[in-house]
């Protein structure tokens, strides 16, 4: 098999040679990449425009998971975000249903429509979270559901009859709201930061924002980002993750500066400067949710829906579902059929500080 | 306010959901979203999600795009510069030679970059297919480098820790077969082999060097072609028509294959402008002219319309399909005996145990038949031992008999030897008596008793001969050097008498000798 241009010429991450399949075939397997010039147009770009029509055909599903002790304005910034009625409010309840006694899960699902793009959303709800007496384990039945996604998606990828479109029920994004004390992290927000950060993206945000100055709120904002290095929690976007030096600046401003983001929610819109928006009516003025140097919620929608919804999706699909199927495997014994079909069996992933689902 | 359903919803408690069974996924969008119990929500405002497909397409556009080719056609028919024409470039030189001995796959992969798109073209040519006197075989090689390329790809799904999303996907995304423009009919080496890959990869089949066809001759063979096609039940690829925009050109497209093409690079000028064409006497082939070629309608239906189409398809069609035949003659299903479902782990595990059960049942057969084997051998062993120490015994008594008979016989000779001997004593003393009694004549008796036993007693005889007439005399005072008793009797022989007086010569001469040293050592030592 002769080796044409030299390897140098072609991009490092690309020139990696097709490892031998088995069985193997009597023909040479091993491409030789060389770096051809185009001596004129032939269309190869308009790939993506076939891409993006046969994306906007199938559709997308989100599921975005709210984590926060009650009354933080959960399910009101969740219908912010997403400009309707998302999610029933608290409030609404009636006053005769107790507080749950343990951690409930609600998963509601929606479609919504833009710009011919479908989504499925579903918003997963976690009533009942931190509201306890004694709050231990208290995350762990969400740890649980996320696991129990995860082993969904892992049967269906497994059948032998798979079907065209795998059904995504797994939480792609998990809101943690963080109550503005303006002192510190709670040990419980600690503790379940600590061991759903593995699973799970976090994006830790700042609830009803409104309670603090500026000053308060860059102080508090620093506290809780060293208070989160220092525990060694690491909140989505990861830095292990960032893949090339484009993606490690932007993600590292975002990091630093603006995480966790302190927002305000409201559907309610009222009149301001000639404008309707959306905002929250106080004796002392009104606080516009979209206006930046009111509360950072424009940040917050501009990164997990604008910018970052297709990479939430992909960090979960290919790290953390992934880190779960290899467990999986690996405390099984190995479910892939046939012993003949396993290659080398890889060294077990490090056991994360959290139980599996059994 | 009794809790009126708002919204109807799924309520999750902390065990797990059981698994629904497994439904058909081609059941419309609308039926699922009732099934699930999902609303349709409008918004108020602008969210800005429909950004998606862009985050989406930005992400493939870093990751680059994988595209296989694979050309299947005769040595010479025109695929290397088909490709060159279809991609513009001027992948490889060298042409290939007909005296192959059976069919191999060669694959390139070239990186080629278009704006901000990068495309991994990988390019697999078949050579020398079609060049063998029995091509019976041709295909095989073929079939089995598809598969090949399936089989790498399950391989790093089933993987434990596996990376998918950074594979160089190298399976076929689709087939160029290449038609020997006849004008007649395909060619059973054709049919078999679209036959045999056509579950496999999606094949567009392509009539090469049309420049050698004419106009009504083309539409005839095409006719031809595809009812032939159709009637051996071959399924080519058909563009698809589900999406509106380009649902009708696709249509249309499909009425029109198999395309007919014509490949050059050589640049050729028409009229005021170069085009690439193939130059004859009799006038100039354009590649990019409608009327000339379908080239352009190719290429605009492989890469600018249906290149997507067709990786999807071969990734959720024919890989699928390989995949789970694979799987499945693995033994695995996913309905049980019952029909209930059966989980791959539980399937798995069944097999693991039975493979277990099987293998020790083995090792303890095995164990049986060495432990058999062992002693069997060890049996035979000790009869061996015990016939040859049988044998040791009787040997060793006929040995022992052997040594009585022959101490039996040495007994008796030396009981005969010793009464020999004595008689030989009593018999001895017996004669000298005699000897003593007779005198002179005993001489003669002596001599003639010694006569049978003995004849000429010579003790030493000196060499140094030498005349001497004394020496009879000094017989007495010589010391006996020799002594000759030469019988009496024989002295009326004249031979003896000369005999006798030579040795008395002798004597004499040696007795003088003797005085001579005697006389000289004697004056010496005085």
């Amino acid at each position: 098999m002769s080796k044409g241009l030299p390897e140098t010429r072609t991009d490092a991450a690309m020139s990696e040679l097709v490892p031998e399949p088995r069985p193997k075939p009597a023909v040479p397997m091993k491409p030789v990449s060389i770096n051809s010039n185009l001596l004129g147009y032939i269309g190869i770009d308009t790939i993506i425009e076939q891409m993006r029509k046969k994306t906007m055909k199938t559709g997308f599903d989100f599921n975005i998971m709210v984590v926060g002790q009650s009354g933080l304005g959960k399910s009101t910034l969740v219908n912010t975000l997403f400009k309707s009625q998302v999610s029933r409010k608290a409030s609404s309840w009636n006053r005769e249903e107790k507080i749950p006694k343990t951690v409930e899960i609600k998963a509601i699902g929606h479609v919504i429509e833009e710009g011919g793009v479908k989504m499925k959303l579903t918003v997963i709800d976690t009533p009942g979270f931190g509201d306890q007496i004694n709050n231990e384990n208290c995350w762990e039945p969400i740890e649980k559901y996320i696991n129990e996604q995860y082993e969904k998606f892992l049967k269906e990828e497994v059948n032998i009859a798979r079907k065209k479109r795998i059904p995504d029920t797994r939480v792609h994004c998990c809101l943690y709201f963080i109550s503005p004390t303006g002192h510190s992290l709670r040990p419980l927000d600690l503790e379940f930061m600590k061991h759903l950060s593995k699973v799970v993206n976090i994006i830790p945000v700042i609830a009803k924002a409104d309670t603090m100055t500026l000053e308060e709120k860059s102080e508090f904002k620093q506290r809780v980002r060293k208070e989160l290095e220092v525990n060694g929690i690491e909140f989505y976007p990861q830095k292990e993750f960032d893949e090339d030096l484009e993606d490690k600046t932007e993600n590292d401003k975002i990091r630093q500066e603006s995480m966790p983001f302190a927002v305000v929610g409201s559907d309610k819109e009222y009149q301001v400067n000639g404008k309707r928006v959306l905002g929250r009516k106080t004796p002392w003025g009104i606080i516009e949710v979209e206006n930046l140097n009111h509360c950072e919620f424009a940040l917050l929608r501009d990164f997990v829906i604008r910018t970052h919804l297709q990479d939430l999706k992909e960090v979960t699909h290919n790290i953390h579902y992934e880190t779960y199927r290899a467990k999986r495997l690996n405390d099984n014994g190995g479910l892939p059929p046939g012993e003949g079909l396993l290659g080398n069996v890889l060294p077990p992933v490090p056991a994360t500080p959290c139980p599996t689902a059994e | 306010m009794a809790s009126s359903e708002v919204g109807r919803h799924l309520l999750f408690q902390s065990h797990m959901a059981t698994k629904t069974t497994c439904m058909s996924s081609q059941g419309s969008d609308d039926e699922q979203r009732k099934r699930e119990n999902i609303r349709s929500l409008t918004m108020s405002g602008h969210v800005g999600f429909e950004s998606l497909p862009d985050q989406l397409v930005n992400r493939s556009i870093q990751q680059g795009f994988c595209f296989n080719i694979l050309c299947v056609g005769e040595t010479g028919i025109g695929k290397s510069t088909l490709i060159d024409t279809l991609f513009n470039t001027n992948f490889e030189d060298y042409e290939s030679s007909h005296f192959c001995p059976n069919v191999k796959l060669k694959a390139q992969t070239y990186e080629l970059q278009e704006s901000n798109v990068r495309l991994k073209l990988t390019i697999v040519n078949t050579v020398g297919f079609g060049d063998q006197i029995n091509k019976e075989e041709s295909y095989q090689p073929i079939v089995d480098y598809i598969d090949a390329q399936f089989e790498a790809y399950l391989q790093e799904e089933l993987k434990i820790k596996r990376s998918l999303f950074t594979y160089h996907d190298s399976r076929i995304h689709v087939c160029l077969y290449f038609i020997s423009p006849t004008g007649h009919s395909l060619k059973t080496l054709d049919l078999l082999t679209m036959k045999n890959l056509d579950s496999k990869v999606n094949i567009i089949p392509v009539i090469a060097k049309a420049d050698t066809v004419s106009k009504t001759e083309l539409q005839e063979f095409k006719l031809k072609l595809m009812s032939e096609l159709v009637s051996n039940g071959v399924q080519i690829y058909q563009f698809p028509t589900d999406d509106d925009t380009i649902a009708k050109d696709n249509a249309a497209m499909n009425g029109l294959l198999p395309f007919a093409v014509v490949g050059s690079m050589d640049e050729v000028k028409v009229g005021n402008k170069v085009v690439k064409a193939r130059q004859y006497p009799w006038g100039v082939v354009q590649v990019e002219n409608e009327n000339h070629c379908d080239f352009v309608k190719l290429r605009e239906m492989l890469i600018c319309t249906n290149m997507e189409d067709l990786r999807e398809q071969t990734h959720t069609r024919h890989y699928e399909l390989y995949r789970r035949c694979k799987l499945e003659e693995m033994g695995f299903t996913d309905v049980g005996p019952e029909n209930k479902p059966v989980s791959l782990q539980e399937t798995y595990e069944a097999k693991r145990h039975e493979f277990h059960g099987e293998r020790q049942r083995k090792e303890e057969e095995m164990k049986q038949m060495f432990v058999q084997r062992v002693k069997e051998k060890e049996a035979i062993l000790k009869e061996t031992e015990r016939e040859l120490q049988a044998k040791f015994e009787h040997l060793k008594r006929l040995h022992q008999e052997e040594r009585m008979k022959l101490e039996e016989k040495r007994r008796l000779l030396e009981e005969e030897i010793i009464a020999f001997s004595k008689k030989k004593a009593t018999s001895e003393i017996f004669h000298s008596q005699s000897f003593v009694a007779t005198g002179s004549n005993l001489r003669k008796d002596k001599d003639r008793k010694k006569e049978p036993g003995c004849g000429f007693e010579l003790l030493c005889v000196d060499v140094r001969t030498c005349e001497n007439s004394g020496g009879r005399k000094d017989a007495e005072k010589a010391p006996i050097f020799c002594k000759t008793e030469v019988p009496e009797h024989r002295r009326s022989s004249s031979q003896a008498n000369f005999i006798k007086k030579k040795l008395e010569v002798c004597f004499d001469f040696a007795v003088f000798i003797c005085f001579i040293t005697l006389y000289l050592v004697n004056g010496h030592s005085y």
